[in-house]
């Protein structure tokens, strides 16, 4: 779907974004995360074309971004408003019209939608009158009203009610199932990452790693298991050349331990060896989570500098 | 192009639509008439009201003759007791008098008006008035001087304006040209900051209210400040249209219910008269309320109601897109301060001179490179014009017009597009010029 290749983008007193590139592909839902001020917004605007880089290019479709593409993208930006005094349809219409529907298409679409959300009464009403959940949710609409086959939501979920972000978040996904790509920003990657496929991780302006979440969970393993044993009476210690503890819980007479296995060694052989000594009750790989991979390599960044 | 269309169809609508739009734009030329109705009632009233009635103590004996009645004014003659007659006012209804004329006027000069309420200027004036022409009256007697051949030997001299144009003679009118010209500049002026500022603040609030990155990832943001500039140009355009139409037409029933036909007959054939006659006579009565007309019928009311419209449509479309540029740097009105203030100098400039300098001289060199400069044309151009200006320095002014304003949108353009996606940064001169420098 998008091609983004060495993007840069310098402003006057600091580079925005250095040498960026990734592959969004079709269909997928991507995340693009990073902390705040890391050059998230900068490379989405260069997507949507409100101001261009440096240097590098992009292709939409094989084809080089241009103002064509405009129509096919559904953007929510995170600083996102709408008309206070103007009516919520009429409103609609005007920014759909602006993304290249005409009047009546675009009047049955909101109208749908509309339906679909729950909103049909509030055509009339002014925006200042619509709490802020309300305010977010006619922002979605007005966001994939024109049926974009790229969405690009920036913070998608700040400011909304864990009701309101779980139906935003069905929504995505229906829209998703129906073909249309979507990318996500944000700094907070807990909450993207049981819906993204693929992710890119910026940090101050540098691509820091890209790929599928799976591919990079996988390839950042640390070999830590967690494992739960029932009582016994004796203590389970470190082994020399098999594992180290890293962190003992007792719950209840049961006791949860983390343990990292040693380089070599596979968690048939630690089991081989606790199998005679306890009884194992519960038993899982511990895989990092996507920020526990970010925050490693930003400090990890940090301190090379 | 479509969306740019959009774009000023909403800006438009949006405010057209607004209550306060339609009350403005019907009420304004009524608060005018209304004035002007106003104003006429009671200057009627005031001499309708002024119905005097003055009793005479002649101590001097030269007003054997009595004082001559008038519209206003009734004398009656009394003789007796100052004192007495003093106390008489005191029980007679308002707007009587007592006139004490001493025995010494002829040296004094000096006559005392006595009432319960302070005479009324117009009162004052009258009895002054016509207390002088006897006194005159018998001073030219003394001398020997008879008074029908002093006024008959009386000179008025009046100066007929006439303007030579290649297209033959016609009357001119200095006086009539100069109210206009005022009335013009005044209006250009306050128009100008008034629609200016709708659109500094119609961007302050896309910017305030966030809406302004979700239109630029659909248009361009200079389509966006283009139409808005645009759409607030035509609400302009709009309204001074409407207004036109609706104090002329105003105007017009007004003038036809407080005039009585007659007097608008006469008026007619007077004229009608007067463009025939070689010199125009006159009458010392009317004369002030005729030459008011007359010089008013000698000004091209089309011309100007067109370059108005022309020039207010330039000088705002320059303006604003000054003032769109402070708009998108700014986060609020109040930080506006330091920005508009180079933007007033040349207006206000032009402004102030156009009282003094351009009015005396609408031909001279200054008025002539104010009224080029595209900074200043708006204003002292239509200044010049009731006076007459040549057509090639309208169409170069016009044309200097239309390039300034192109280069001022550009250059706000390029500020603008950065402006309006820049929160909570105080911008400085610097700052927008290194704006200005960005790519893309």
């Amino acid at each position: 779907m998008l091609d983004i290749r060495n993007i840069v983008k310098q402003y006057a007193n600091h580079r925005a974004l250095d040498d960026v590139s990734t592959q969004v592909a079709k269909g997928s839902i991507f995340g693009l995360l990073g902390p705040n001020g890391a050059g998230k917004t900068s490379l989405i605007r260069i997507i949507n074309q409100i101001t261009a880089p440096d240097s590098g290019e992009i292709y939409f479709d094989g084809e080089r971004l241009n103002p064509g593409h405009i129509s096919r993208i559904g953007y929510l930006p995170e600083e996102r408003g709408l008309y206070k005094k103007m009516q919520i349809g009429e409103q609609m219409l005007y920014l759909a019209q602006l993304k290249g529907l005409s009047q009546q298409e675009a009047s049955v679409r909101i109208r749908h939608w509309f339906e679909k959300m729950e909103m049909q009464s509030w055509w009339n009403k002014k925006v200042e009158d619509l709490s802020k959940g309300m305010q977010q949710k006619v922002q979605f609409v007005a966001t994939v009203v024109h049926q974009p086959d790229l969405i690009i939501l920036d913070e998608p979920f700040s400011g909304f009610d864990p009701v309101n972000a779980n139906i935003i978040k069905e929504e995505i996904q229906a829209l998703n199932r129906n073909g249309a790509t979507i990318i996500f920003s944000t700094h907070r990657m807990e909450s993207v990452e049981e819906l993204c496929d693929s992710i890119i991780l910026i940090n101050k302006s540098k691509k820091v790693l890209d790929g599928k979440v799976k591919d990079i969970r996988t390839a950042y393993r640390t070999n830590t298991y967690r494992l739960e044993h029932l009582p016994y009476d004796g203590v389970v210690a470190d082994r020399e050349g098999l594992f180290t503890i890293t962190q003992r819980e007792d719950t209840g007479g049961n006791t949860t331990l983390t343990i990292r296995i040693a380089e070599g060694k596979t968690i048939n052989d630690v089991l081989a060896y606790l199998i005679p000594i306890v009884q194992i009750h519960e038993l899982a790989e511990v895989i990092p989570s996507i920020h526990d991979i970010f925050v490693q390599q930003v400090t990890a960044q940090a301190s090379t500098h | 192009m479509n969306k740019i269309l959009l774009i000023i169809k909403r800006e438009y609508l949006s405010r057209v639509k607004k209550r306060s739009f339609l009350l403005v734009t019907f009420l304004v030329p009524l608060f005018i008439i209304g004035i002007y109705a106003l104003t006429i009632y009671l200057t009627a009233e005031s001499f309708r009201n002024s119905d005097a009635h003055v009793y005479v103590i002649d101590q001097s004996g030269l007003f054997k003759d009595g004082l001559a009645d008038s519209k206003s004014i009734r004398f009656t003659e009394v003789t007796g007791d100052v004192q007495e007659q003093k106390t008489r006012i005191l029980s007679e209804k308002e707007r009587t008098f007592l006139l004490i004329i001493p025995p010494d006027v002829e040296q004094t000069r000096a006559i005392e008006l006595y009432a319960k309420e302070t005479a009324s200027l117009n009162v004052q004036e009258a009895v002054s008035k016509k207390v002088e022409n006897v006194l005159r009256d018998s001073a030219y007697a003394r001398a020997g001087i008879d008074p029908v051949v002093l006024k008959s030997i009386n000179p008025q001299v009046k100066v007929i304006s006439r303007e030579i144009t290649e297209q033959g003679e016609k009357d001119s009118s200095a006086g009539a040209a100069m109210g206009i010209a005022m009335t013009l500049s005044i209006l250009v002026y306050i128009c100008l900051f008034l629609y200016g500022a709708q659109v500094m603040r119609g961007i302050i609030e896309e910017k305030n209210s966030r809406i302004v990155e979700v239109i630029i990832s659909s248009v361009k943001p200079f389509q966006l400040m283009m139409g808005k500039i645009i759409g607030i140009g035509l609400v302009g355009l709009t309204q001074f249209i409407l207004w036109i139409v609706l104090s002329s037409a105003l105007v017009a029933v007004a003038s036809v219910g407080m005039v009585n036909e007659e007097a608008v007959k006469a008026q007619l054939e007077y004229r009608q008269a007067d463009s025939t006659a070689a010199v125009p006579q006159s009458g010392a009565a009317d004369g002030m309320w005729n030459t008011a007309m007359e010089e008013l019928g000698k000004i091209d009311f089309q011309t100007i109601i067109i370059t108005f419209l022309v020039y207010f449509f330039g000088g705002y479309l320059l303006y604003s897109a000054l003032f769109a540029a402070v708009g998108s740097a700014v986060d609020s009105e109040t930080e506006t301060q330091q920005f508009m203030f180079p933007i007033t100098i040349p207006l206000l400039f032009t402004y102030i001179l156009s009282f003094g300098v351009l009015v005396n001289d609408p031909h001279g060199p200054l008025a002539f490179w104010l009224s080029m400069i595209p900074f200043t044309s708006p204003i002292a151009m239509l200044v010049r014009i009731p006076f007459g200006v040549p057509i090639w320095q309208i169409g170069l002014s016009l044309a200097l017009l239309i390039g300034g304003f192109i280069l001022t949108t550009w250059v706000a353009g390029r500020i603008y597009r950065v402006g309006i996606l820049m929160y909570g940064k105080k911008a400085s001169y610097k700052e927008l010029a290194k704006w200005f420098r960005y790519k893309g």
